[in-house]
């Protein structure tokens, strides 16, 4: 069970507000065919197994899975689908590999939200038919529930998180794949229109389409496919109830990613995450998630993310850069293809392939993908280019 | 077994106790909409049947024809990027009688029963074929390996889109 295992291929299309030119067959291809390039050329024939990470509401395809092997090469191989953020799927394709059932496994997942007319009524959808829908709210008031109890417990402010879409959007001008980059100001985003107060329009990411494969592969293999392997040092998961009225120390805390934070640091041997971890790419579907998810992730105390925002420490020049890429304020929510996106991105890096957002002399990077609401599911990853 | 059946089978519920009210239940539907992108494949195929032709792609590897069309082929893992035009004739490779609509409700009195069948189109490789309807056929008539031919709509009315093959008939 100690086996080592690294991402050895990636390979990404899309991250773009729509996609007309392309079905999400032909567009996966595209992804999938870069990744086999990456990883030293390999055949799909020689991929053991694939795992791929979809929602069938949000395809508007129910078992989607089906829908899976073509165009990753997989027709007659081991398929499996999870529903859920694709980092879930990564933690499968690990385990596979760790068991020793395989040595070589594709992670795949893509958005093809543009097709989709109604995203709200999907989010609505999820939440309890009985206690919750009759209500009849648009679903984003749960982030503005989340964000107002959030701001009370910690004292945390509106112009703080605000601060997160400046500098996340400010990021993404660096990011050739962004597609939601700009320069504007804390005052742009508090005096926009409000959405579900405190929330604003700005506070919420925009929807992108786009694809991501990655390759895993036992340490032997690793080192025959690949120059430059991408080590998962550690991996957690994990889900609160879904309650909204009920979460376990309520709605202003974020205890998934407390808990899928503790477990990854445990299987790396990681302490002090904040000096042990040079970078980060963490959840900000929303502009105060990503201040609640690193102090979730014990990168600083309780209440303390605004100030140190405030500060730069956040800030690509800062000493712990949080979200470099853009997130998903900046480059675009894809859904349940948001965790590999953020695994991507944290790979780039770690490989000096980050071209002009490329951070000096990292090794190691976290990567946390949130399942958006109305989940209370995160999943966290440590990766390095050390083994 | 037979008796235990019989005395195992509690009380149902009735429509009625759930419309009095004794039942208390929520109701929602899901108002969703998806307009989905065809891509550069499906979008040749769904403009060539507004034409009256079908047409397949070619992979340059394995010499398979391929219907519906892909831009790449699955087996070979390589674009295929070949257009072949193919006949509208072929053979049924395998048909079922269906005398219940798509909602389960059984098909009336007089109404002919749905004929779906997969055809394996002329030009195509071995295998490679549409999923269709027969007309024109009785269905005792239809045999396994039966030649076919499709009947398309008036050019007014194509749209490009698989229906603008009627059904397929015997030749």
């Amino acid at each position: 069970m100690s086996k080592r295992v690294a991402i050895v291929g990636i390979g990404y299309s899309g991250f773009r507000s729509t996609s007309g030119d392309l079905s999400y067959r032909e567009m996966i291809f595209e992804a999938a065919t870069k990744c086999y390039k990456d990883a030293g050329g390999i055949h799909p024939q020689s991929i053991d197994s694939f795992v791929a990470s979809s929602e069938d509401f949000m395809e508007g395809i129910s078992i989607a899975d089906e829908y899976v092997p073509d165009q990753l090469g997989a027709v007659l191989k081991p398929v499996q689908s999870i529903g859920g953020d694709s980092l879930q799927g990564l933690a499968s394709a690990l385990m596979q590999i760790k068991t020793g059932q395989h040595d070589v496994v594709a992670a795949s997942a893509f958005s093809k939200v543009s097709n989709l007319s109604h995203y709200e009524h999907v989010v609505a959808y999820a939440t309890d038919p009985a206690y919750i829908r009759p209500l009849h709210e648009n679903p984003y008031f749960i982030a503005g529930l989340e964000m107002n109890r959030y701001l009370y417990e910690t004292g945390t402010t509106r112009e703080q998180c605000a601060q997160v879409v400046v500098k996340n959007k400010y990021n993404a001008l660096n990011n050739p794949h962004a597609v939601y980059g700009a320069r504007i100001s804390i005052e742009d985003i508090t005096g926009a229109a409000p959405l579900s107060e405190p929330l604003g329009v700005f506070d919420v990411s925009g929807h992108i389409d786009g694809s991501i494969v990655l390759i895993l592969a036992s340490e032997d293999k690793a080192r025959e496919l690949t120059d430059h392997p991408i080590w998962i040092k550690g991996i957690g998961w994990a889900t609160d109830t879904p309650n909204l009225d009920s979460r376990t120390d309520g709605l202003g805390r974020a205890i998934y990613a407390e808990l899928a934070g503790q477990k990854a640091y445990q299987m790396a041997g990681i302490s002090a995450p904040f000096n042990e971890i040079d970078f980060a790419e963490i959840d900000d579907t929303f502009s105060y998630k990503e201040l609640q998810h690193i102090e979730a992730l014990k990168l600083c105390g309780p209440g303390e993310a605004g100030e140190l925002l405030a500060l730069g420490s956040f800030n690509p020049g800062g000493d712990f850069p949080v979200n470099v890429s853009g997130g998903s304020l900046g480059a675009g929510c894809l859904h349940e293809a948001n965790g590999l996106q953020r695994v991507l991105e944290t790979v780039l890096q770690l490989r000096g392939e980050a071209g002009t957002r490329q951070l000096a002399g990292v090794e190691t990077g976290l990567a946390f993908a949130w399942r958006g609401i109305p989940t209370a599911t995160g999943s966290a990853i440590i990766l390095s280019s050390r083994l | 077994m037979d008796e235990k059946i019989k005395v195992s089978g509690g009380t149902g519920l009735s429509s009625k106790d759930i419309s009095s009210g004794k039942i208390f239940m929520t109701e929602d539907s899901l108002d969703c909409a998806y307009a989905w992108d065809t891509g550069v494949a499906i979008n040749r195929y769904l403009s060539e049947l507004k034409k009256a032709r079908i047409i397949g792609t070619k992979c340059r590897k394995c010499k398979r024809v391929m219907l519906p069309p892909r831009l790449f082929c699955e087996l070979c893992f390589i674009p295929s990027n070949e257009w072949v035009y193919l006949q509208d004739s072929g053979v049924v490779n395998t048909f079922s009688i269906c005398y219940v609509h798509w909602d389960a409700s059984r098909i009336g009195e007089g109404e002919k029963p749905h004929l779906p069948a997969v055809i394996e189109i002329d030009g195509a490789s071995q295998g490679m074929g549409i999923m269709h309807l027969l007309g024109e056929v009785e269905p005792k008539h239809i045999k396994t390996g039966m030649k076919v031919q499709a009947v398309w709509k008036p050019e007014s009315e194509r749209e490009g889109s698989i229906t603008d093959i009627k059904y397929f008939k015997p030749l």
